[in-house]
């Protein structure tokens, strides 16, 4: 999030206090004290971790609270997690196999390599999976499991 | 010098072995310990070598080794393990018959009558640990005997009694790990050969590393059983073989391993508690640079402690010497006790 303080004492508390009411974990602040805006703002980068449903009601306490708030970049697919699927895994609908995690919307299938031996035989299956957070990529995985285990592939999870 | 009678049971590659090394580590065992192992009875399948004034050990071990322990001047054929452990006066009976994981027999037997006759179990047989753990652990507590069993998982890394006499303030919050030199040989050679796992298989069984039937080592299973003696010893669990979830290596293809590769990771059969989950072996994705990712036939495991944080520990799990040191280990400290 990028904010623009105005060049006065308490200004950075007040714009960091409410992601902190809000529940969010506040991972770096960088304060452009040498970039002054034309205004006289004073740009402030915060990076911070939030329960995506209570962002907007954030945004409108700092908003009521005199901060400028400049740009919300979000990067909502923080977990990563790799898996290897082994088996017949185009003939048993690999679209409809990333469809299911796709279709969670707190998880997506990022990346997809595959290996493909010969016919009849196994295909092997890199997958990159993102999802919001831990717990969605726990439910993310399991979903995996379970769809890998009803269509007869074995799954390879990283420890 | 204290003098402790011991009788081995099974006189296999391991049992014969351990005598091997006795003999060779008498002299040190003396001066540093204090201790005479002396070997009085040696039990077999179809006799004993019963000597209550002590058996050469180097002597029964060259005598197996031609296959011919009968012509031992003490042998009596057809006297049965039991009668051995139950008539003939010793301390320690080192339990080293062959390993079954259905019944634990015939080493259950062994080991609840050693209990019975006040003596001592040294083992390396996972299969009575796997069938009745918490069993035998009471029996012995009952009858005020020890009862140690480090050569059972990991053959050489002392990893039970790492955690025993070393981690003794530390709480045990996970364990994971390689405990089968066979399924890591298999898939280091089709990982680094790009070679299917059949033909890495029968490299393995020509080289004496799988058994004709791999099945034990392949599925898993071997690597479950160790995995239920570390939950029932180090997690006071009472699991059984039935109690974890196993996959074996048998569908890893050298495509999996190429694109695990492609990305920075092996693929290993990793057995692991964590927690109150139920303990799982499994092939898992190991970054390259993990110290879980060693190669070859050896082991691993890596303890993850409240206080020590990880420690890693690495070693070869297999061999009749290498197993040997846990064997002599666990004797000397239940001397030491």
């Amino acid at each position: 999030m990028d904010l623009e303080l105005k060049d006065m004492p308490g200004q950075l508390v007040l714009a960091l206090q409410p992601i902190s009411e809000f529940g969010g974990n506040i991972v770096s602040v960088l304060h452009h004290r040498d970039k002054k805006t034309p205004r006289g703002l004073i740009p402030v980068q915060i990076t911070f971790e939030i329960d995506g449903e209570k962002l907007e009601g954030l945004i409108n306490r700092m908003k009521s609270d005199g901060i400028t708030i400049a740009q919300v970049g979000e990067d909502r697919l923080r977990e990563k997690a790799i898996v290897i699927l082994i088996g017949h895994i185009i003939h048993s609908d690999i679209r409809d196999t990333i469809d299911r995690i796709d279709s969670t919307g707190y998880a997506e299938v990022k990346d997809l390599a595959v290996s493909m031996p010969g016919v009849d035989q196994h295909s092997a299956a890199r997958m990159v999976i993102n999802a919001t957070g831990e717990k969605e990529m726990q439910k993310a995985i399991q979903l995996l499991r379970d769809t890998a285990h009803e269509k007869n592939l074995l799954m390879i999870e990283s420890i | 010098m204290k003098k402790v009678p011991i009788l081995i049971i099974g006189f296999g590659v391991i049992g014969s072995g351990v005598a091997r090394v006795i003999s060779e580590k008498k002299e040190v065992i003396r001066s540093k310990y204090g201790i005479d192992f002396e070997l009085v009875g040696i039990g077999e399948h179809n006799g004993c070598v019963v000597c209550p004034e002590g058996i050469d050990p180097m002597e029964a071990h060259k005598l197996k080794q031609e296959g011919a322990l009968n012509r031992h001047p003490c042998w009596k054929s057809g006297m049965n393990s039991i009668d051995l452990i139950k008539e003939v006066g010793a301390d320690i009976v080192i339990e080293a018959t062959p390993t079954n994981i259905n019944s634990g027999e015939p080493g259950l037997s062994h080991m609840m009558t050693a209990f019975n006759a006040k003596k001592h179990v040294v083992t390396s047989n996972k299969g009575p640990l796997a069938v009745a753990f918490q069993k035998l652990r009471k029996m012995a507590e009952k009858n005020g005997v020890h009862f140690r069993f480090e050569a059972s998982v990991g053959g050489a890394m002392p990893v039970l009694n790492l955690v025993r006499e070393t981690l003794q303030a530390n709480d045990i919050l996970g364990i994971e790990g390689i405990l089968n030199g066979t399924c890591n040989y298999i898939l280091t050679r089709m990982s680094t050969e790009g070679l299917p796992y059949e033909h890495v298989l029968s490299e393995a069984q020509e080289l004496g590393i799988a058994e004709a039937d791999p099945t034990y080592d392949v599925e898993g299973i071997d690597t479950a059983c160790k995995l239920v003696i570390l939950a029932n010893a180090i997690f006071g669990m009472n699991v059984s073989y039935k109690g974890v979830d196993v996959t074996g290596i048998t569908q890893i293809t050298p495509e999996a391993l190429k694109l695990a590769s492609d990305d920075g990771y092996v693929i290993k059969l990793i057995g692991e508690i964590q927690d109150e989950n139920r303990p799982r072996v499994a092939p898992r994705l190991v970054p390259k640079d993990h110290p879980l990712a060693v190669g070859g036939t050896l082991n691993v495991i890596s303890l993850r402690t409240d206080l020590a944080g990880e420690i890693t520990i690495t070693g070869r799990g297999a061999g009749a010497v290498e197993t040997s040191s846990s064997i002599l280990s666990d004797l000397i400290s239940v001397c030491e006790a």
